[in-house]
C-alpha cells in the first residue's frame, strides 16, 4: 500500500477559498458546483472556519466596549474556539444522521463545508464591524446592531440554500430538516452532559468506596 | 488582692468608654457598594450610627412593635402601634433629642376616641393643609384627619367607601399614608392588592391608583402549566402584589415599595399612578445583586419602606438582611450598609425609614429602637457632589469628587462625576478614558462625539488636501505625459 503523496494544490486551493465569494452572492448556483463540481475544498473550509474563530476572537475583543463589553477577567479565547467549532461539529453530524433518513444526497464533509461556507458574509461583515465601531458613537449604534443582524440573516440564508442543494431538497424541506437538526443538536448536547454527570458521579462513588476501605484497612 | 483591684480598675477604666462611645465605631456596620461589573466591593462608611433611641430613653417605656416614623420639620413621629399610641419625639440641630408628647386617643366632638394598633401616619408638609395630620388607626379600621392639635376633621371609614370597594370580608386596614399637596390622601391598605387607595379632600374614596402590574415570561407559563396544584400553591404566585410602603416626595411624587419576585421592588409614581423612576443603571434599584443563604438568611432583598432626601436620591430599607441603599435619581446605588442582628447598626424586623434632611431614622419593631443615621465626611461629599449635579453645576462638582475619590477610589460614581465635568470643560480624551473605566457606554458615546467632531474640524484640512490631490493630480500627470510623448514623437 502507497501513500499518496502529492505536493500541496495551493493553486486549487486558494481558488477554493474564493469561490466563498461567489456562494455568497449566487447561493443556489454556487453551493450546487461547491459539491458537485468540486469546486470547494475542506482545506478552503477549515481555513474559513479557523478565520471565523479569528475574527470572533478579535470583534469581543476589539470592538468598541460601546456596543460589545465583555470583562476581560473572565474572558476566555478558548470558551470562543468552543463556541465557533462546536456547533459546526455537531451541525455536521446532526444533519448527516437525519437527512440520511430523509433521502438527503450529501456526506458529513459536504454539510461542513455548506456551512463553512455559508459563515463567509458573517465573517466579512464582522470584520469590517470591527474598526467600524471605533468611528461611531453610542447613539449610532442601530446601525452596528442592524448590520450584525444582517450579517446573521444571511448566514441563515445561506446555510439553507447550502442544505437544500447538497441534499438535493426542495427549500421547504431543507428548512424543515435545518430545524430538526437543531431539536437533534440540542438532544446531543443533553446525551452528552447526562453521560458525564453519570460517569463523574459514578467515579465519585467508586472512589469514595475506595476511600472508605483505605481508611479502615489503616486504622486496622 | 492587688491583682483583683488591677483587674477591677482595668475593666472600669476600660469598659466605660467603650459603652459611652459604642457609636461612630465603622466596624460594626459594613458599608459596600457595587463597582462597574456590579461585584460587590468595600466602601469607606456614608453613615454612621449617631443616636440609638429606646423607649426607655425618653422615659415612656419599652416601644411595642412601633411600625411607623414620620418627620415633620424638626419632629419625629412614632407610630407605637402596640401601645396604641403615637410619640413625638424634637431633635435639636446640636443632636440632643426630647420628648414632647405622647398622644394616646383624640377627640371626636369632644368625645376620647382612643387609637387601637395605629400603623402609620402623615403630617403635612404642604401649604395648604400645613401641619394637619392623618392615623391610620388600623385595627379601629379608620383614618383620622386632624388639624395640627389633634381636634378630628373627619373620619374615614367603611362608610366612605363604595361597596365595590373593598370584598365584603375584609376588614379595612389602613397602614400607611401619604396626602399630596392638593390634599389628596393614598393609602396603603393591608390586604388590597389594587394598588394605592385614593381618598379625595373630603375622605370619599376616589378610586385605586398604581397597581402593580406583575410581568410573567413564557417559559414561567409553560412551567406552570406542567406543575401540579401542590407545586404551585408552594410556588410564586403570580397575583399582583401589594405594596407595603408609600411615601411622597418633595416633589410629590409617591414612593412605593413592594415585595415580590416579579415586580419593580421600588417604584415612583405620578399623579396618574404611573411608574416614572429613572432606571438608568447597570441594574434597577432592588437591593442586593447577590447573595448567599449564610445564617438561614437566604432569598432576595425584601423593600419594605423608602425616603426621599433633599438631593432627589432616596434610601430604601431592606427587611431580610437588615440593610439599607442609597440610590442617586438615575437609579444607581451609591452605598449600601447595615446588616441584621442585636448590634448598633444592625436591624431584627425593620419596619420603617424615615429622613430629616440627609439625617436617616430607621425603625426597628422586634427590638423597639429608633436608630438615627448621620453622613460622615464621605458621605456629605458624595451627597455635596449629587446636589451640585442636580443643580446643574456639572463643573463645579469636579473639585467635590475629586474629594470623593480621595477618600474611595473604588466610588464608580465619583469617577463619572469628575467625567462629567471633564467633558463640560472641553476635556474630551480625559472624559472618555474615565467613562470607559466604569463601562458607562452611553456617556463614553456622548464624549467620543464631541471628540470626534473636534477631531474633524482640526484635521479636516488634510482629507481637503488629500481629496484635491486627488482630483488635481491625475490629470496634470495626464497631461505632462501626453506632451512629453509629443515632444519625444516629434
Amino acid at each position: 500500500m502507497t501513500a499518496r503523496l502529492t505536493r500541496f494544490d495551493w493553486y486549487a486551493y486558494l481558488r477554493a477559498l474564493r469561490f466563498s465569494l461567489y456562494t455568497m452572492r449566487r447561493p443556489l448556483d454556487g453551493f450546487w458546483d461547491l459539491i458537485h463540481e468540486k469546486r470547494g475544498s475542506m482545506a478552503a473550509a477549515h481555513t474559513i472556519l479557523a478565520i471565523a474563530v479569528i475574527v470572533q476572537i478579535m470583534r469581543l475583543v476589539l470592538t468598541n466596549f460601546q456596543f460589545i463589553n465583555i470583562n476581560m477577567e473572565v474572558f476566555s479565547a478558548w470558551w470562543v474556539l468552543g463556541q465557533m467549532v462546536i456547533p459546526i461539529v455537531l451541525f455536521s453530524v446532526a444533519n448527516w444522521c437525519l437527512t440520511t433518513l430523509f433521502d438527503g444526497k450529501g456526506k458529513i464533509s459536504h454539510i461542513y463545508m455548506g456551512y463553512a461556507y455559508a459563515m463567509v458574509p458573517q465573517i466579512i461583515i464582522n470584520a469590517v464591524l470591527v474598526p467600524v465601531s471605533h468611528v461611531i458613537t453610542y447613539s449610532e449604534g442601530m446601525i452596528h446592531q442592524m448590520t450584525t443582524h444582517i450579517g446573521t440573516l444571511w448566514f441563515v440564508l445561506l446555510l439553507l440554500c447550502a442544505m437544500k442543494e447538497i441534499h438535493e431538497y426542495s427549500f421547504s424541506k431543507a428548512i424543515l430538516t435545518t430545524i430538526l437538526s437543531l431539536f437533534a443538536i440540542g438532544v446531543m448536547v443533553f446525551i452528552f452532559i447526562m453521560f458525564f454527570a453519570v460517569v463523574s458521579d459514578g467515579a465519585a462513588y467508586f472512589y469514595s468506596i475506595a476511600q472508605e476501605a483505605v481508611f479502615r484497612i489503616r486504622r486496622g | 488582692m492587688k491583682f483583683i483591684l488591677l483587674t477591677i480598675l482595668a475593666v472600669a477604666l476600660f469598659s466605660a468608654p467603650v459603652t459611652v462611645y459604642a457609636s461612630g465605631s465603622g466596624s460594626s456596620h459594613y458599608t459596600y457598594t457595587y463597582n462597574e461589573w456590579s461585584v460587590p466591593i468595600p466602601s469607606p462608611d456614608a453613615y454612621r450610627v449617631t443616636a440609638f433611641i429606646l423607649g426607655e430613653h425618653l422615659g415612656i417605656g419599652h416601644f411595642n412593635n412601633p411600625r411607623d416614623l414620620q418627620v415633620w420639620g424638626n419632629l419625629l413621629y412614632v407610630a407605637d402601634t402596640n401601645n396604641n399610641r403615637i410619640v413625638v419625639i424634637e431633635f435639636h440641630a446640636d443632636g440632643t433629642f426630647e420628648l414632647v408628647d405622647v398622644i394616646t386617643h383624640v377627640y371626636i366632638n369632644g368625645e376620647p376616641s382612643p387609637f387601637n394598633r395605629p400603623h402609620g401616619m402623615f403630617v403635612s408638609p404642604w401649604m395648604l393643609n400645613y401641619g394637619q395630620k392623618w392615623i391610620a388607626d388600623t385595627e379601629n379600621n379608620r383614618i383620622l384627619h386632624t388639624d395640627e392639635n389633634w381636634n378630628v376633621l373627619t373620619v374615614i371609614d367603611r362608610s366612605k367607601l363604595e361597596l365595590s370597594a373593598l370584598e365584603d370580608d375584609r376588614h379595612f386596614l389602613p397602614q400607611k399614608l401619604a396626602v399630596d399637596f392638593s390634599g389628596r390622601l393614598f393609602a396603603q391598605v393591608a390586604m388590597v392588592n389594587r394598588g394605592l387607595m385614593e381618598f379625595d379632600n373630603d375622605g370619599y374614596f376616589a378610586g385605586y391608583m398604581g397597581a402593580p402590574d406583575v410581568t410573567i415570561n413564557p417559559w414561567q407559563r409553560f412551567w406552570r402549566s406542567i406543575q401540579t396544584r401542590e407545586q404551585r400553591e408552594r410556588g410564586w404566585l403570580f397575583v399582583p402584589v401589594d405594596y407595603n410602603n408609600v411615601t411622597i416626595d418633595n416633589e410629590g411624587f409617591l414612593f412605593v415599595t413592594s415585595s415580590g419576585p416579579d415586580v419593580e421592588p421600588v417604584r415612583r409614581l405620578n399623579a396618574m399612578g404611573a411608574d416614572v423612576m429613572i432606571r438608568n443603571g447597570w441594574e434597577d434599584p432592588q437591593g442586593d445583586l447577590w447573595w448567599g443563604s449564610a445564617g438561614h438568611i437566604s432569598g432576595q432583598s425584601v423593600l419594605i419602606d423608602v425616603t426621599s432626601l433633599p438631593n432627589n436620591t432616596f434610601v430604601v430599607f431592606d427587611r431580610t438582611r437588615g440593610r439599607l441603599f442609597a440610590y442617586d435619581n438615575q437609579g444607581e446605588l451609591l452605598y449600601a450598609w447595615g446588616s441584621y442582628g442585636h448590634h448598633e447598626g444592625a436591624f431584627m424586623l425593620p419596619t420603617a425609614l424615615e429622613s430629616m434632611g440627609f439625617t436617616l431614622f430607621a425603625l426597628d419593631a422586634t427590638t423597639g429602637a429608633i436608630t438615627r443615621f448621620d453622613l460622615t465626611e464621605y458621605g456629605r461629599y458624595i451627597n455635596e457632589a449629587l446636589t451640585m449635579y442636580q443643580r446643574g453645576l456639572y463643573e463645579e462638582s469636579y473639585d467635590t469628587w475629586q474629594e470623593v475619590l480621595r477618600m474611595n477610589g473604588n466610588f464608580n460614581m465619583a469617577y463619572i462625576g469628575v467625567a462629567r465635568a471633564l467633558l463640560r470643560r472641553g476635556y474630551y480624551r480625559d472624559a472618555m478614558e474615565l467613562f470607559r473605566m466604569q463601562n458607562d457606554n452611553a456617556n463614553y458615546g456622548r464624549a467620543f462625539g464631541f471628540y470626534r467632531r473636534q477631531w474633524m474640524e482640526e484635521y479636516f484640512w488634510m482629507f481637503a488636501v488629500a481629496l484635491g490631490v486627488l482630483i488635481i493630480v491625475p490629470p496634470v500627470v495626464r497631461k505632462v505625459i501626453k506632451v512629453r510623448r509629443e515632444i519625444l514623437e516629434s
